[in-house]
């Protein structure tokens, strides 16, 4: 299949969601009545693009993250970095309660880092052939990590505090100054997109990286990098938003393939159109109530990846 | 321009976990030459071929390519003098053919190719046989395909020296004659090429240099002829080994060597 047709149909169909998602909500929007722009400028832009940057973002990091450990069933969510980032913000919210949020961010951003290097770390000690056994390491990793997050929590009644991050992530809450954090997430996005060969390259092996003249431990922590940021970013500002990078990159590189210089702008554009088509039936489907968009995603996603075991590992790099 | 393009080994030994894989080495590759790497399973030939192309870590001992320390000089800087092609572990990446052998040219041209990298692109997929799978991905190839794919990629890389560690694995006879053939081509072309070799007939019709390698030493180097011998050859593998001579190079008759005892039974 050619990637011009299938890059312009989905920037076509994230323009279509992105209209419906403008218009879609417990309020009306009707041309003319007194809040419309103000309804639109604080709340719909807003979520619409908390959306798309979330979708993006955990699209490319899932794609990257399967490139640098080689893996095709891994995402960041299902390696333990959202539950890293999580415990991050709670050591942070114990420590120093009065820290700034730049502060809080950078403390989660540093904890993901450590989790999804712990989670590189890890299964570089697993036999490759055995394909399974990473990300059964993952959710192993992701389900300690979890585990020890919550005690603490509970330990110190903040349990409420962190249910926030690591129950389904949901778009109602976003509202203007309360998303702009995702640009981060955002911005980590279009660094990977600078270092696409490099991760496709390590994608090879990091026999391969070495020859070609890489570094590829630099490639490894720029991946990583990558991963922690828009993690971090996603579990602070939105919460747990699974299976998105998952999903996205293995429907996408079974088209395209492993060249992330053509394939990065689909899976982007594919992350996109997937949350916020989530978030939009999860505002339509019990109107004018809500289902949060990371529960639709769950039901979809282990669909989906039900649906991925059982084609069997013929195509798991 | 001999002794420039030489690859000069100096003191290299390897150790895993205090079991020495590689004893001290001291060995010159020759520049503009074949030179086979040949000996039994677990004589440290990878590990000595990885160690050259800087894919294990730096180790004791200095290796110089074309005069550069291969322990110190940049990645990027290496990857434009000399090119490796090891053994595949079978982890297949989803690239199409054309993208993994322009990857080759990484070292060149940093994901920008021009008109000459097109062009070393293009050779290499013609040299291989490439082009009616340009198209196709990695996992859907063959094994041979796939070996010869990668190949290709070593070969765009266009650099001096050529490692390869055990290329003819998985090919056919008519691939593997080929892949000779090309590397015969490179050598006419001022190239030098470092192949281990399983199959001692390629070594005794193709190499101009054979190093014989066993428990992780060098034990013999020089001309096919004079390492190829029923002798040398019995010793290094440690089973009868007959060699006779075709078209002034030695024939390794290397299946025969129970035939030749039953005969005298009879």
């Amino acid at each position: 299949m050619a990637p011009r047709p299938l890059w312009l149909l989905a920037l076509a169909l994230l323009c279509a969601l992105s209209v419906a998602s403008l218009l879609t909500g417990a309020a009306s929007l009707t041309p003319g009545a007194p809040d419309a722009a103000l309804l639109l400028w604080v709340s719909r832009i807003p979520r619409t693009l908390a959306a798309i940057l979330t979708g993006a973002a955990l699209a490319v990091a899932g794609v990257v993250m399967q490139q640098i450990v080689r893996n095709r069933f891994v995402e960041p969510a299902t390696a333990g970095t959202p539950e890293a980032a999580a415990a991050g913000l709670l050591a942070i919210t114990l420590i120093a309660p009065d820290a700034p949020i730049w502060g809080k961010m950078a403390v989660a951003a540093i904890s993901a880092l450590g989790g999804a290097a712990l989670f590189a770390a890890l299964i570089r000690r697993l036999p490759a052939r055995e394909i399974f056994l990473v990300p059964l390491a993952g959710l192993i990793l992701s389900g300690v990590i979890g585990a020890g997050v919550t005690f603490l929590a509970w330990e110190t009644d903040l349990l409420q505090y962190i249910s926030i991050w690591l129950l389904s992530g949901e778009f109602s809450g976003v509202i203007a100054g309360r998303y702009e954090l995702l640009w981060l997430a955002g911005a980590a996005t279009l660094l990977a997109f600078f270092a696409a060969d490099r991760f496709a390259i390590l994608g090879l092996g990091p026999e391969a990286a070495t020859m070609l003249g890489l570094n590829p431990r630099a490639v490894l922590r720029l991946g990583l990098l990558v991963v922690a940021l828009v993690t971090a970013m996603v579990v602070v500002t939105v919460g747990m938003v699974p299976f998105v990078g998952l999903i996205v990159p293995n429907l996408v590189t079974r088209i395209m393939g492993d060249n992330l210089r053509a394939a990065l702008p689909v899976v982007a554009l594919g992350g996109a159109i997937l949350v916020l088509g989530s978030d939009l039936v999860g505002r339509l489907l019990i109107h004018p109530y809500e289902i949060p968009a990371g529960t639709i995603l769950g039901v979809v996603g282990a669909l989906a990846f039900l649906w991925l075991l059982w084609r069997g590992d013929r195509d798991a790099h | 321009m001999k002794t420039r393009s030489a690859i000069e080994i100096t003191g290299l030994s390897h150790a895993v976990q205090r079991t020495e894989i590689l004893a001290p080495t001291t060995l010159t590759l020759p520049g503009g030459k074949i030179t086979a790497l040949i000996g039994p399973n677990g004589a440290g030939k990878s590990t000595l071929s990885r160690l050259i192309a800087r894919i294990e870590p730096p180790p004791e001992g200095t290796v110089l390519v074309n005069g550069l320390d291969v322990a110190q000089t940049p990645g990027a800087r290496l990857a434009r003098e000399l090119a490796f092609m090891g053994q595949h572990t079978g982890l297949a990446s989803r690239l199409r053919v054309r993208e993994l052998v322009a990857f080759g040219r990484w070292p060149h041209c940093a994901g920008r190719p021009g008109p000459a990298d097109s062009a070393a692109i293009a050779r290499a997929l013609h040299d291989f046989e490439l082009e009616p799978l340009a198209g196709r991905f990695l996992d859907t190839l063959s094994g041979g395909q796939a070996q010869r794919a990668h190949l290709a990629m070593a070969a765009a890389q266009q650099t001096p020296w050529l490692i390869l560690d055990e290329p003819l694995n998985n090919l056919d006879l008519a691939h593997a004659r080929a892949l000779m053939a090309h590397l015969a081509r490179l050598r006419e072309a001022g190239g030098s090429v470092l192949i281990v070799l399983h199959d001692l007939n390629f070594a005794a019709g193709w190499a101009d240099h054979v190093v014989a390698m066993k428990a992780g030493a060098v034990v013999a180097e020089g001309p096919p002829a004079e390492v190829l011998t029923a002798p040398g050859l019995s010793a290094l593998y440690e089973t009868e080994i007959a060699v006779t001579e075709h078209c002034g190079r030695p024939l390794v008759l290397h299946h025969l060597g129970g035939v030749a005892e039953r005969r005298q039974e009879a």
